[in-house]
């Protein structure tokens, strides 16, 4: 069953930097505020991959657990934050964060 | 064998996740972050978590990505004549992109090289999820169902045509 011994940890902290990074550029460079949200929807992923791994490093089940939770957050903000993002488009006809940058309509 | 699977789900996810990123069409976008899902879910199994890999693909590709299909469709963006940041501004998000990257593996020097060793390998499996769930963690799991009932409350009524407001 233990098959991984191949793979290091530090292999795992790797690939989640990379794709914690990824996401934190996508969220600089894009302007469609929904490519935004995906790019923190990326982000999320690579901190609960990590979180998987410490949590089968250690034996301990409540990081996985705890990556339960966090999808649970997840589905929650997507659903308020896409919400918010149809009532934008309802308004003002786009979703370009650069229009956006007046706190109002 | 699991080493090879796990370098190859890892070029799988870090290409998709790129082209999230670059690509141009937002609808191939969701679609690069559905393989990249898909991979992820891979790397759980790999782990041995095997709920959580099945929880991963219904709750992020089955749900979260369908909505934002949905939204895309219905708010008719999928043309490829979004309006583009200055190449500056993109050369800039690029560097400190790669400068936190930087500083997250520099973190590692350190560190030990150590192998991923699974202690219980059956720590990932349902049941035991389940009964660490519903002993220690009761209170979590009942808050986050007032959370899930708040944000579909909260969704409807943002989405709701004002028109009391307007009369």
């Amino acid at each position: 069953m233990n098959a991984l011994q191949s793979v290091p940890l530090n292999h795992y902290i790797l690939l989640s930097a990379m794709l914690f990074a990824i996401g934190v550029i996508g969220v600089l460079v894009r302007r469609n505020a929904i490519i935004i949200f995906m790019c923190i929807e990326l982000m999320l992923n690579a901190v609960n991959l990590l979180m998987v791994a410490f949590s089968a490093h250690h034996g301990d089940g409540s990081g996985q657990v705890f990556v339960f939770f966090i999808m649970a957050v997840a589905a929650a903000e997507v659903a308020v934050g896409l919400a918010i993002l149809i009532m934008i488009h309802r308004n003002s006809k786009t979703t370009d964060i650069d229009f956006l940058n007046k706190l109002k309509f | 064998m699991t080493q090879y699977a796990f370098y190859f789900l890892a070029f799988v996810s870090i290409l998709c996740a790129l082209m999230v990123v670059f690509s141009k069409n937002p609808i191939h976008s969701v679609l690069y972050l559905v393989l990249t899902f898909f991979s992820i879910a891979g790397q759980y199994l790999l782990l041995n978590a095997q709920f959580l890999a099945v929880v991963h693909i219904v709750v992020y590709s089955g749900a979260i990505m369908v909505l934002f299909l949905f939204v895309l469709m219905l708010l008719n963006l999928n043309t490829e004549a979004e309006p583009q940041k200055s190449t500056w501004l993109k050369f800039a998000a690029v560097i400190s992109g790669g400068l936190l990257l930087i500083t997250f593996v520099a973190s590692l020097k350190g560190s030990e090289n150590m192998a991923l060793v699974q202690k219980n390998p059956e720590i990932g499996l349902t049941a035991n999820l389940g009964k660490i769930l519903f002993n220690e963690f009761a209170l979590p799991f009942e808050i986050s169902s007032i959370l899930l009932l708040s944000a579909m409350v909260g969704a409807v009524m943002l989405s709701q045509k004002e028109k009391e407001a307007k009369q």
